[in-house]
């Protein structure tokens, strides 16, 4: 066991890590921010996508060991300062972006990774960017949809509600 | 996972070092072998992390025009620091996996583990490039041995790619619809000596060089250069996704396409 | 203007703020003191004999709590099956033991075969690599035909052979026969209706809890229906009665069926924390639910279609063969009989049907209810035999569909059901507006522009919903009611919470139940919070699958607020000194008729806990009521679809390009929640239509077995899909007039899709009638080549 440190949203944290301690565990498990999901174990859901230094990482393909140091934003620190949703979580109420909520989280940080490195993008880009997040249950549409909105962009062309 | 020592050195010397501890084993981005471990198909007595070395990570140009990337760059970062340099190579890193596996998962790691589907092989390989280590510098023709299997020593370490930039060159990518890795993919690049062809996802000998269009393109880059050529479908990958035949002529599409995008 | 507020408001989803700020609780998420984690052991091979199991080094090592096996499960019930078909001769079914863990054989991979209990995953997982299992490995039936065969190898050595039941249905064969025999025409298809995985993007997780101080298990469960695993699991398997043994399904991510099913490992963690008097905690990975997860379809049919010579339907007739799998899943075999041969009629008045249905056991995982559960496999195999017969006549597919609708309702078809009410032209008429099927020719013209194939698949599909009524289904087989329950407990203050058997797991009750109290009471809907997911908390419930929640457990929870708004009366009538008779209820105001006078529901919710003015001798204090609804028939949602695809003529990719879906729900409750529900409907079968397999190879190896294989469909898979629900024939039968919604675009969109790439590749020439689904891109180009 080591002693891993480092910032998670915001304030300093220490926990006990094994080597084989992966980032999401130590955020579940040790720091018992459970808004980081596992989907899967090959790398592919995203439903445990946290920015590590400002860049979406997957916590279940990242040792919480190399994560020393570094700065960690998770779901549970994207609301606003005064507790209410941020653009892109009301976007996706606003919307119908999530049903079951589980791959939500993950999609809520990949969606402000994107918005940070195009803050407009287009549906097409968006779709693209969501590779690495599976939803099994919205069929993508809504969830598209908000993220469109949360950039700013009218979306009231798009079909249906 | 079994349980394992965790080290992340700062300099290549250090990895080098604590590689020489018994059945230690490098970690790049861990896009792939964190899986691994996860299905306790690698057993390391310790994972030496390569991220944290600084000499090991950017993207710059040679004096010789190459284009020199460090072995621990992760994919995001080679899609925007190449763009100017050789976008055919940074159009490449920016379609591997999604974009989270982009801001971890980096070049040597890619290029150390090759397997048979990965997008860098034919990258290294399609530009003829040069694959530095700690120990000595390998060129691709020499580098790639067959599936997961290359000219790395136990405990070497990829520190740098260098990659002569081509006149014109190409990425194309068909998908295996789960994974998302390389079905059949085809890196087409033009030099003034002549024209490179690497088709990665197809073969079970892994990336591999289709020298007959490679000779067909060389006295005519174009599209209609490869029509009537065609791989072989012995000793390609057949499974779930795809027969050798399928492969076989995604070899064909994916080439024909690489070099229309080239233009 | 849309209204804002009650029925018919898209009000948001008041869930959404747990879950987008991290603070959904999943079962996952709930960590009991003092608790273990237990890593299962599971076969790797198909079908084995475990010769013996050695436990003792496993047992020696570090953190290891007890290791148990199938031995420790002797004498202990096994699961149980919920439905006993009775097959063409009146026999019934075949129905194997299942054991919690395995006894003397393996049956497929993923088999649980030892479980290992120690204070951590890793140090379980450790441990299991220490416990030797020694296996004779056995030839495997894989294939479902090949199983039927003298020579098979038997999954279960104490039955005669691999057939579960051979099962008929619908008109006199021989009546059908007869029409065949008479027909102009003959349309026959032979396709496959893959086996596919569920995938939740939640993994299966329990944790099973036990107080020696009460006597009382608890199961913490990633569940659709905890009563419905309280009955299965205390009755059947370990012998705890209701009262000893508390079920609670917290936040779910996701079922779509998968997560209806009593599972060994739920039995398990109960058992072994009452046997080491300590919490356990399993948490299955993505790979295990490969493994453990019920899968879904896996029919293989044939399917014949007469017409007369105006291209009238009469008579239809099929053999399919389905494959349970290794054992059978709770509600197994109810899905290709009940809920496939009931549905064959479609939306058509074929006047003759004959089903034949053979449940086959294979060696693989079991099969068993995912999202349509039968009416799926029922859809797709008529809308594509229709589309096919359209072409072998040179009819258009959408023509010969309007000539053969079901036009008048009631409508008793062939296939036992009645269709209470429906409108298929209408919603026919609805689909060729939304999808703009006049302007694709010229979309058409523009792809080929491009060097790319296009083509336009129609289809329609009706759907029975809200299974029901219970004395019916007990007929069929069903081993338990079908009913749901709600409590309406109004508090002292106007606000109030009502208990429903429901289960939200993704479908939004929390938000749109409460719509339907604050409309019948004018209050609110923020006064009104929905509990579920606890059997301690609800008085019964059977549950959310089958699109049945609005439909059923809705009905019940109208009943009981009719009774609140009926005992409220009477308290109002005694405050305002008015007769009962003329008290009405708008607006959160009690009002009597002919006068000025009112009265708050917040002052008679007081009255009503603070009976200081009260008529106690007519009513008791409180205001709390229940109700169970059984429901009189089942609903029938029907609709029609359109795909447009884009074929790669190189490659044989196949991309989405247009999706339009026309639905009659019925009445609705909350819009933005049913188009979301035909959204990820749309979306699934879509992944079905071209994208996932769940492959096994000969041995009965799962070759699918992560999503490195198993192709799920992915933002850039899909398009935006243009849905429609205005077409509304309120159902006749429960009083909110609603038929549900929750599988209709997963039982619509896998024939739009298939019919579309027929066009496409028809339309470049190619003598392509059918391609099997997924329409993966090798699939699709090796049609190509004929």
């Amino acid at each position: 066991m080591t002693t891993v440190s480092m910032t998670v949203n915001g304030k300093p944290v220490s926990a006990e890590a094994e080597g084989r301690t992966l980032l999401v565990e130590f955020l579940r498990d040790g720091l018992h921010l459970t808004g980081t999901h596992v989907g899967c174990d090959t790398s592919q859901c995203g439903a445990c996508v946290v920015h590590v230094n400002g860049e979406a990482v997957k916590a279940c393909t990242m040792f919480a060991q190399e994560a020393e140091g570094a700065e960690v934003t998770t779901i549970e620190g994207m609301a606003n300062a005064d507790g209410s949703l941020n653009v892109i979580q009301q976007a996706f109420q606003d919307h119908h972006g999530l049903q079951c909520g589980f791959c939500t989280p993950g999609m809520v940080m990949s969606a402000a990774a994107l918005l940070k490195e195009n803050p407009k993008p287009s549906e097409a880009e968006i779709r693209d960017y969501l590779e690495g997040n599976i939803c099994r249950c919205t069929g993508y549409h809504n969830i598209v949809k908000a993220i469109l909105a949360a950039s700013g962009q009218d979306v009231g062309a798009i079909a249906a509600e | 996972m079994y349980a394992f020592d965790f080290e992340k050195p700062s300099t290549v010397a250090d990895a080098v070092a604590a590689l020489k501890a018994e059945e230690a084993q490098p970690l790049g981005g861990g896009q792939t072998l964190i899986p691994t471990l996860k299905q306790r198909l690698a057993m390391p007595s310790k994972l030496v992390s390569l991220t944290g070395i600084d000499e090991m990570k950017g993207v710059c140009v040679a004096d010789d025009g190459a284009v020199c990337i460090g072995g621990a760059t992760p994919h995001a970062v080679v899609a925007r620091e190449a763009a100017k340099s050789y976008p055919a190579l940074a159009s490449l890193a920016a379609n591997i996996g999604d974009p989270a596996v982009r801001n971890r998962g980096t070049i040597g790691g890619s290029l150390a583990n090759n397997d048979p589907s990965a997008c860098y092989p034919a990258a290294a390989l399609g530009s003829g490039a040069t694959i530095v280590t700690n120990a000595r510098e390998i060129a691709a023709d020499d580098y790639f041995q067959g599936m997961f299997a290359t000219a790395l020593d136990e405990g070497e370490i990829i520190t740098e790619v260098r990659f002569p930039v081509p006149e014109k060159a190409a990425y194309m990518k068909f998908e295996q619809p789960a994974s998302r890795f390389a079905l059949t993919a085809v890196f087409v690049a033009k030099y003034a000596d002549g024209v490179r062809v690497a088709v990665t996802g197809a073969s079970e000998e892994g990336v591999f060089r289709w020298t007959e269009a490679e000779e067909a393109l060389s006295s005519n880059f174009s599209p209609d250069a490869v029509a009537g050529l065609s791989v072989p479908a012995d000793g390609m990958i057949g499974d779930l996704h795809g027969t050798p035949a399928y492969r076989a002529h995604l070899v064909g599409v994916m080439t024909k396409r690489a070099v229309a995008a080239a233009g | 203007m849309p209204k804002d507020h009650g029925i018919g408001a898209s009000s948001k989803r008041r869930e959404d703020v747990r879950f987008l700020t991290g603070a959904g609780q999943y079962t996952d998420d709930i960590n009991v003191q003092g608790q273990t984690y237990v890593h299962f052991i599971r076969s790797d091979v198909a079908h084995g004999r475990i010769n013996g199991i050695n436990t003792s080094a496993a047992e020696a090592m570090p953190g290891v709590i007890r290791i148990f096996t199938g031995a420790d499960f002797e004498g202990i019930g096994g699961l149980p099956c919920g439905w006993q078909v009775t097959d063409r001769h009146g026999e019934p079914m075949k129905e194997p033991a299942h054991p919690v863990l395995a006894q003397g054989k393996v049956r497929h991979v993923g088999d649980p075969i030892a479980a290992v209990v120690a204070e951590s995953y890793a140090k379980a997982r450790d441990a299991a690599e220490a416990v030797e299992v020694d296996i004779e490995e056995l030839p495997a039936a894989i294939d479902m035909k090949a199983a039927l065969e003298g020579n098979a190898p038997k999954v279960h050595d104490d039955l005669a052979d691999n057939l579960c039941y051979d099962w008929a249905f619908g008109s006199d064969a021989a009546e059908v026969d007869a029409a065949f025999s008479n027909a102009a025409h003959v349309t026959t298809l032979e396709l496959v209706n893959q086996r596919l995985v569920a995938n939740p993007m939640e993994p299966r997780v329990a944790v099973g809890d036990f107080s020696r101080a009460t006597d009382e298990s608890t199961l913490y469960t990633t569940s659709q229906n905890p009563h419905v695993i309280r009955l299965l699991m205390g009755a059947f398997v370990l012998g705890i009665p209701e009262h000893k043994l508390r079920v609670v399904a917290p936040d779910v991510g996701g079922g779509f069926g998968s997560k209806i099913f009593h599972y060994a490992e739920e039995a398990f963690c109960t058992f072994a924390a009452r046997q080491i008097n300590r919490p356990v905690k399993w948490t299955a990975s993505r790979s295990e639910a490969f493994l453990s997860d019920a899968q879904g379809r896996d029919h293989v049919t044939k399917i014949e279609l007469a017409l007369d010579a105006d291209n009238n339907f009469t008579a239809l007739r099929t053999e399919t063969y389905a494959n349970m799998g290794a054992y059978l899943s709770t509600f197994a075999p109810s899905v290709p009989t009940w809920l496939h041969g009931t549905l064959m009629a479609g939306n058509y008045k074929t006047p003759l049907i004959h089903v034949n249905v053979k449940a086959v056991f294979t060696n693989t995982v079991p099969v068993d209810a995912y999202r349509g559960a039968g009416r799926p496999e029922a859809t797709y195999q008529l809308e594509r035999v229709i589309d096919k017969a359209a072409r072998e006549r040179g009819v258009d597919p959408i023509a010969l569909r309007r000539q053969n609708f079901v036009t008048e309702f009631p409508y008793a078809t062939p296939v036992a059901v009645e269709y209470d009410t429906g409108d298929y032209v209408a919603t026919m008429d609805k689909l060729e507006e939304i999808a703009d099927i006049a302007g694709f020719e010229a979309r058409r013209k523009e792809s080929e522009a491009r060097g790319k194939l296009r083509g336009l698949g129609v289809n329609c599909y009706i759907e029975a919903c809200g299974i029901a009524p219970s004395n019916l289904v007990g007929q069929l087989g069903a081993r338990a009611g079908l009913y749901d329950a709600a409590t309406v407990r109004v508090n002292a203050t106007g606000t109030i919470s009502v208990m429903v058997g429901a289960h939200s797991h993704g479908q939004g009750h929390e938000t749109a139940f409460p719509q339907v109290v604050a409309e019948m009471l004018g209050i609110d809907e923020s006064m009104i919070d929905i509990v579920h997911g606890d059997s301690s908390k609800i008085p019964f419930g059977m549950g959310t699958y089958g699109s049945r929640s609005i439909a059923v457990c809705g009905s019940a929870m109208v009943r009981a607020t009719e009774k609140i708004i009926a005992k409220a009366k009477k308290i109002a009538a005694h405050l305002m000194e008015a007769s009962e008779a003329d008290i009405g209820i708008k607006d959160g105001q009690f009002t009597v008729a002919g006068t000025d006078k009112s009265v708050a529901w917040g002052d008679v919710t007081l009255a009503a806990y603070v009976p200081h003015n009260y008529p106690l001798e007519e009513i008791e204090p409180g205001l709390e009521e229940t109700a169970f609804y059984d429901p009189s028939n089942f609903t029938y949602p029907a609709g029609a679809y359109a795909c447009e695809v884009e074929v790669d003529p190189d490659t044989g990719k196949v991309t989405v390009e247009r999706f339009a879906a026309a639905d009659d729900f019925g009445n609705i409750i909350n819009p933005m929640i049913v188009d979301g529900q035909v959204h990820g409907g749309i979306g699934q079968g879509i992944g079905q239509a071209l994208m996932e397999n769940c492959a096994y190879d000969e041995n009965g190896q799962l070759i699918s077995a992560s999503y490195m294989d198993y192709a799920m469909p992915r933002a850039d898979d899909v398009p935006f899909y243009t849905v429609d629900h205005s077409c509304q024939t309120p159902c006749t039968h429960n009083p909110l007039g609603v038929k549900g919604c929750g599988e209709a675009g997963a039982i619509g969109s896998p024939p739009a899709v298939i019919n579309a790439v027929v066009d496409a590749l028809q339309s470049a020439g190619h003598n392509v009638t059918h391609i099997d689904m997924p329409a993966s891109p090798q699939r699709v180009w090796a049609a190509m080549q004929g």
